[in-house]
């Protein structure tokens, strides 16, 4: 749809203004037919997985942890680190988002200190955050409207590998959290956070810049490097898994529609990543009910998968069939990997999907 | 003069759920809690256009099917982001087997 013109990804301008003027912000979006009985089942709160997964990823994180400390100064201490870095910056991307939508754990102010903890381990301000995640729900990729577009178009390839280390997340997250530390929001963080909300963001990042200047102010008095390693330090060597897993969220399917089985991927996964990854590898399921908990994501899966695009079967799977895209992309823009959308499903709006492919042929 | 109008059945909403009411080119929720009351709220959420008939209830709150935002459907109060806004709420009575609402 978005035809010759150039994407805009700012929240304030032309895209915007066309999403807005053409019926795609804040749109009705398709919802495959499930029984209300049946959904309210799925829909069902309950404590115990979350705390039985929650206790297991903490009990790792303190265990690898400790591990990396005891063996500090050798080689030993690598491996406890690696693992310690994945759970903490890569498994709190998955409970930030869990505990935000509020499906993790039935106790509501279980779900806010988890999402408090998980914000602050992914140098995340709690609040901006939360909002927005709401727009990426309501405008999923929709250029202008969603602030959660993790690779725009054309592709920067080189920007894309490198988030594999972190850098250019810590390199971005950590001067926000300082800009909001002294009161400054973006006007693209303006057009999601309401006014009433936004000092809440500002006081939110005061709280996260105070610890990390004490877990600097630490590693200076015992002259170690130990607590930055352990704070902030796997924002940098630990955020590969979240950036396997969560890439293949959108990444190059069609921007500019408002169907979920077209803009997002569901990838089988083994049990590991998924652990990490709380089960967000259905995606389309979550998408198109974001009121179903993680662990009740396979059985949506099993019920509508019928009027779904076939699953990639792996990640290795997805990633070799978005490569080729990423790099038509590259020439030209407009190009996406159309979903298809078995026989027996029901087509929805098809016409935000259709676009002149023959210039990438070129 | 507020009217007191007839929304449905009590047996058409199940113990501890939600059915949609739409009336006057308006739309509400009709609530009934584990406690066996009824209660009506506009339909739909205050932050984003989504109706609340689509959403769960567990005892005294509704959440919002699109973003997880919660109410207290008695007293209309927001719970949080990202709602912020309460939800207009209305009288309820039931006269034989019938749950009435009052519209204003």
């Amino acid at each position: 749809m978005a035809g010759k013109v150039k994407r805009d990804y700012s929240l304030v301008g032309e895209s915007t203004r066309i999403a807005i003027e053409t019926g795609l912000a804040s749109a009705e979006w398709y919802h495959t037919d499930v029984p209300r009985k049946t959904m309210k089942e799925l829909m069902q709160r309950s404590d115990s997985p979350a705390i039985r997964d929650t206790a297991i990823w903490l009990a790792a994180i303190l265990g690898s942890a400790a591990g990396g400390v005891y063996f500090w100064g050798t080689w030993w201490c690598v491996p406890f680190f690696l693992a310690y870095g994945v759970l903490y910056a890569s498994a709190s991307d998955s409970r930030w988002h869990e505990c935000g939508h509020g499906t993790a754990f039935r106790t509501r102010w279980i779900n806010d200190v988890v999402y408090q903890i998980a914000s602050f381990m992914l140098m995340r301000n709690p609040v901006t955050w939360r909002w927005s995640h709401a727009r990426h729900h309501t405008d999923t990729i929709i250029v202008g409207r969603d602030a959660e577009i993790a690779v725009m178009r054309p592709p920067d390839l080189l920007r894309t590998a490198l988030a594999f280390t972190g850098i250019l997340d810590f390199r971005y997250s950590l001067p926000a959290l300082v800009r909001q530390a002294f009161g400054k929001l973006t006007p693209d963080e303006k057009s999601y956070v309401p006014e009433m909300e936004q000092h809440k963001a500002v006081i939110a990042a005061r709280w996260h810049i105070a610890i990390y200047i004490a877990t600097i102010a630490l590693a200076v008095f015992v002259h170690s490097w130990i607590p930055l390693v352990l704070v902030g330090g796997p924002r940098l060597y630990g955020t590969w898994h979240m950036v396997l897993t969560g890439l293949l969220q959108h990444i190059g399917l069609a921007d500019n529609v408002v169907d979920h089985r077209l803009n997002s991927r569901t990838v089988y996964m083994n049990p590991i990543s998924r652990f990490i990854y709380w089960n967000m590898n259905y995606h389309v399921e979550h998408h198109m009910f974001p009121m179903v908990p993680y662990h009740a994501l396979p059985r949506l899966h099993e019920l509508i998968k019928h009027d779904l695009p076939e699953p990639n079967p792996s990640m290795w799977h997805a990633y070799r069939e978005v490569w080729p895209v990423l790099l038509r992309q590259l020439k030209y823009e407009d190009y996406f990997l159309k979903r298809e959308l078995p026989p027996t499903a029901r087509p929805y709006r098809g016409e935000f999907h259709e676009v002149n492919m023959s210039a990438a042929a070129e | 003069m507020a009217d007191w109008v007839e929304a449905c059945a009590v047996d058409d909403v199940d113990e501890e759920d939600v059915i949609r009411f739409d009336h006057g080119g308006r739309s509400f929720a009709i609530y009934r809690s584990p406690d066996d009351e009824f209660f009506a709220t506009d339909g739909f959420c205050t932050h984003e256009k989504a109706h609340l008939a689509d959403g769960l209830v567990m005892d005294d709150i509704i959440e919002c099917p699109k973003h997880n935002g919660r109410f207290n459907y008695k007293t209309g109060q927001a719970k949080g982001a990202p709602v912020c806004v309460n939800l207009q709420i209305y009288p309820v009575k039931v006269e034989a087997g019938k749950v009435m609402i009052q519209i204003a």
